[in-house]
């Protein structure tokens, strides 16, 4: 059965609300007439999972030209479609390009960090990029059939995430 | 200590003290935070996940500053037992609702979380009564540094902390309050909320989070944005501007009905104490309406049947994990409602 909201008479009610004062009984309200009285709150403002929302569809009707995954973790931009999130630190460089208009619309404009740094930033940063490099490596020499240059490749790895 | 303890207390952030606690009830400050060379959680396989989860419970127990939590395994956590979390708020309903290896490192007095395999690897929660943002933002920045140590996150120089979701990563700061504005409600005015909080680009949700209603006049405001500005600077334009305006809006629409219409004022109140001292069923959302109304009446020293330590218990005993721990033994929707309406004569009548 479908309501009409008992404020308006209008909309379809979605809102059901028991009242307490003055007396008590149940009212059936469309989105925008309980937003007036305060019952559910109506941002005015675009929420951030909303922008992500848009993105997500707009980048889907717009079909990336590469659905190349990334070397460190295996996502593709499909998979970022389907669940908003990237899948390790090295999407964001891996998939740049990609993510920087949604970056910027869900922090205002914004592109650049200028908050807390961590003591060992520097380190952290040679480690993400180098995996990140040696990963692409690794894919190479095994595409290429070059398991000696693989193994080798293998090693640093293990070394980088042990460091 | 284990979570039974738990039920005995209430979290310091029910305490109802601090600055502007007649309008601001808790303020909480949270930082993602994710391992360098690691998949986040969105791309780990199960035993990666189980991976990650037993070297950060190990690190974090071995922590000189996180070393006195104690670890609650959620993925060895009855249901019942993860809500009674949510309803703390010393978890997320995402990491309750989540599976696989996940848990949680808990202060004791319940002030400080880590969420572990959450969203991201961790998310580290200070959580206060009234509005005491610098004092979270201190605690939690000296947890994170301390955890730093042994801990590598990952982190880029341009993008700042990476994070599972693009919306989280720079800071990855999430400060949020939680208002009682009874009286913009009444006057209809919840909209100046929506004004004030639009510029900074602030999110405004119900007590449970996104897509809630607000139940009982309880909103959660938080920020959206984390990169491009500084943890101070989103803490300065969030607690020193905004939520003051909010309060001064809160506290002169008490005072405008106060004045203008004290009689209705007070059998509002009245007429909720009322119902909570006989009612024999009741609703989480119509009970926490009620005593929403009593909590203004205190506040403004209009009722003082009830002080509001009383207040702030039952406000927690009467969520439904709450009910089903102090039962022993889970129940359903109407036997909830009649252990509801019996806590509530109990504790509000004595
Ligand atoms: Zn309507
Ligand atoms: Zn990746």
């Amino acid at each position: 059965m479908h309501f009409l909201c008992q404020n308006c008479n209008e909309a379809k009610a979605t809102v059901h609300i028991t009242d307490t004062y003055p007396e008590k009984r149940s009212r059936h309200l469309c989105e925008e007439c309980a937003a007036k009285e305060g019952v559910i709150f109506k941002q005015s403002h675009e929420t951030t999972q909303e922008i992500l929302q848009q993105f997500i569809k707009h980048k889907i009707a717009q079909r990336p030209e590469s659905d190349e995954p990334c070397p460190q973790c295996g996502m593709t931009v499909r998979d970022f479609q389907a669940k908003g999130l990237v899948g390790c630190p090295d999407c964001y460089t891996v998939f740049g390009e990609f993510l920087a208009p949604l970056i910027e619309r869900a922090h205002e404009g914004a592109n650049r960090h200028v908050g807390k740094v961590p003591v060992t930033a520097d380190r952290t940063i040679r480690k993400q990029t180098g995996l990140l490099r040696l990963k692409r490596e690794l894919k190479d020499a095994i595409e290429k059939e070059n398991y000696e240059e693989a193994a080798r490749v293998r090693d640093q790895i293990k070394a980088l995430e042990t460091a | 200590m284990t979570i039974d303890d738990l039920t005995h207390n209430i979290g310091e952030w029910l305490r109802g003290v601090g600055p502007m606690c007649d309008v601001v009830i808790s303020s909480r400050v949270r930082l993602a935070r994710n391992l360098v060379g690691q998949p986040f959680l969105s791309s780990a396989s199960a035993s990666e996940k189980t991976e990650i989860y037993r070297h950060l419970t190990h690190e974090i127990s071995s922590n000189e500053l996180s070393q006195h939590g104690f670890l609650v395994d959620l993925e060895d956590t009855d249901e019942i037992d993860r809500q009674f979390l949510v309803e703390r708020h010393l978890i997320s309903r995402q990491q309750a609702a989540e599976e696989g290896s996940r848990g949680v490192s808990i202060w004791p007095d319940e002030t400080t979380a880590i969420m572990i395999n959450e969203e991201d690897h961790l998310r580290v929660q200070a959580l206060r009564s009234g509005l005491q943002l610098e004092t979270l933002w201190q605690e939690v920045n000296k947890l994170d540094d301390s955890l730093s140590q042994q801990l590598e996150f990952a982190f880029d120089r341009q993008l700042g902390y990476l994070t599972a979701c693009p919306t989280n990563i720079g800071t990855g700061i999430r400060v949020s309050v939680m208002l009682h504005l009874p009286g913009l409600k009444l006057s209809r005015e919840i909209e100046k909320v929506s004004r004030a909080t639009r510029d900074m680009n602030l999110a405004v949700r119900g007590l449970y989070g996104e897509g809630t209603e607000a139940v009982g006049d309880l909103y959660q405001v938080s920020n959206q944005t984390t990169l491009g500005k500084s943890e101070e600077q989103i803490l300065e334009e969030f607690g020193g501007k905004v939520i003051p305006k909010v309060v001064e809006y809160e506290r002169s629409a008490r005072e405008t009905l106060a004045g203008k219409h004290p009689h209705q004022l007070d059998d509002h109140i009245w007429r909720a104490y009322g119902l909570l001292c006989h009612a024999r069923c009741l609703s989480t959302a119509e009970a926490l309406s009620l005593l929403s109304h009593l909590r203004m009446g205190i506040q403004m020293g209009r009722f003082d049947k009830v002080d509001i330590k009383t207040l702030n218990e039952v406000f927690l005993l009467i969520q439904p994990a709450h009910l089903q721990k102090v039962a022993g033994r889970s129940l359903n929707g109407v036997a909830r409602s009649i252990a509801r309406a019996s806590c509530l004569r109990d504790r509000l009548t004595a």
